[in-house]
């Protein structure tokens, strides 16, 4: 892991890396959904609104696979001091507060036809609306200690324990609709186990390869912008200084 | 009562909203990259 703490070996590999990620991510992804729009049938219970599955699902695993990211390479950060995994969890929080915006819009979009109601407080929504607000206050936190230079390593280290704290909402996220009464479905897919038909599943399963995907394309391009901010600004402070 | 509404117009809203926010993100994203390994390298020539 060490091996990749050179910022230098790690740009290198994120140059190849990074388009081969985005260009069959965007492929796989969209193409699940134009074979989710077109060619699987209409759900018995919930009619054509079962389409919204395809883009519905493989954001809510993003958005909270977001933040795992974060609470994992905050981890890395504050006991192994890797230098690139604060970069990695910084890049991942607008990827991951994107996704989680688009399944909270796309989920209220189907919770219209199908429970008559756009929004319920219940366990589920509550919780992922939650995780919104926390990649809000993760982004702006990371912002101001980049921009405080003066604050430096210390800063660094609370928006760390800010996404470590942070990760405590992600198993509620996943356990609130076994916990609390909801409108929100039970888990369909667990370990090994799914209760979607084949017909749904498939798409399903590229479309969310192909997110997944797009998601660590995007986070390693931001990796490469956060890390040509960090040279730009300690060449400008050298020069400076000289 | 019973509420009669189009289930297409909400599976098109949505993927809009899906396919519109992902290519916003990956298009800004690429943009910021770029605009910023474009101000190190200036930086490096001065």
């Amino acid at each position: 892991m060490h091996g990749f703490a050179n910022p230098a070996r790690f740009l290198r590999m994120a140059r190849w890396l990074m388009p081969l990620m985005l260009v069959p991510g965007l492929i796989l992804a969209f193409g699940a959904l134009a074979w989710g729009l077109f060619m699987v049938p209409p759900d018995r219970l919930m009619g054509q609104t079962v389409r919204i599955l395809f883009i519905h699902v493989p954001s809510a695993w993003l958005g909270m696979a977001g933040w795992s990211t974060i609470a994992i390479a905050s981890l890395v950060e504050l006991v192994w001091r890797h230098p690139l995994a604060g970069i990695a969890a910084r890049a991942a929080a607008v990827p991951g507060a994107a996704f989680t915006a688009i399944c909270l819009a796309t989920g209220s979009i189907w919770a219209r036809p199908t429970w008559g109601t756009w929004w319920v407080w219940d366990g589920r929504l509550t919780s992922f609306l939650i995780l919104l607000f926390l990649y809000f206050g993760y982004i702006a936190l990371a912002n101001a200690a980049q921009r405080d230079a003066a604050a430096g390593e210390g800063a660094s280290r609370v928006t760390a324990i800010f996404g470590l704290v942070g990760a405590v909402n992600i198993p509620i996220i996943n356990r609130s609709v076994i916990w609390w009464n909801s409108l929100h479905q039970p888990p369909s897919i667990t370990a090994g186990k799914s209760s979607i038909d084949g017909t749904f599943l498939w798409p399903l399963l590229i479309a969310a390869i192909g997110f997944t995907l797009i998601f660590g394309g995007v986070v390693l391009a931001r990796m490469r912008m956060l890390l040509a901010d960090i040279q730009t600004e300690a060449r400008l402070r050298r020069k400076a200084m000289a | 009562m019973h509420e009669k509404l189009d289930q297409w117009q909400f599976v098109m809203a949505a993927l809009v909203i899906g396919v519109v926010g992902t290519l916003v993100l990956v298009g800004w994203t690429l943009w910021a990259m770029q605009r910023a390994e474009k101000r190190r390298d200036k930086a490096k020539e001065k």
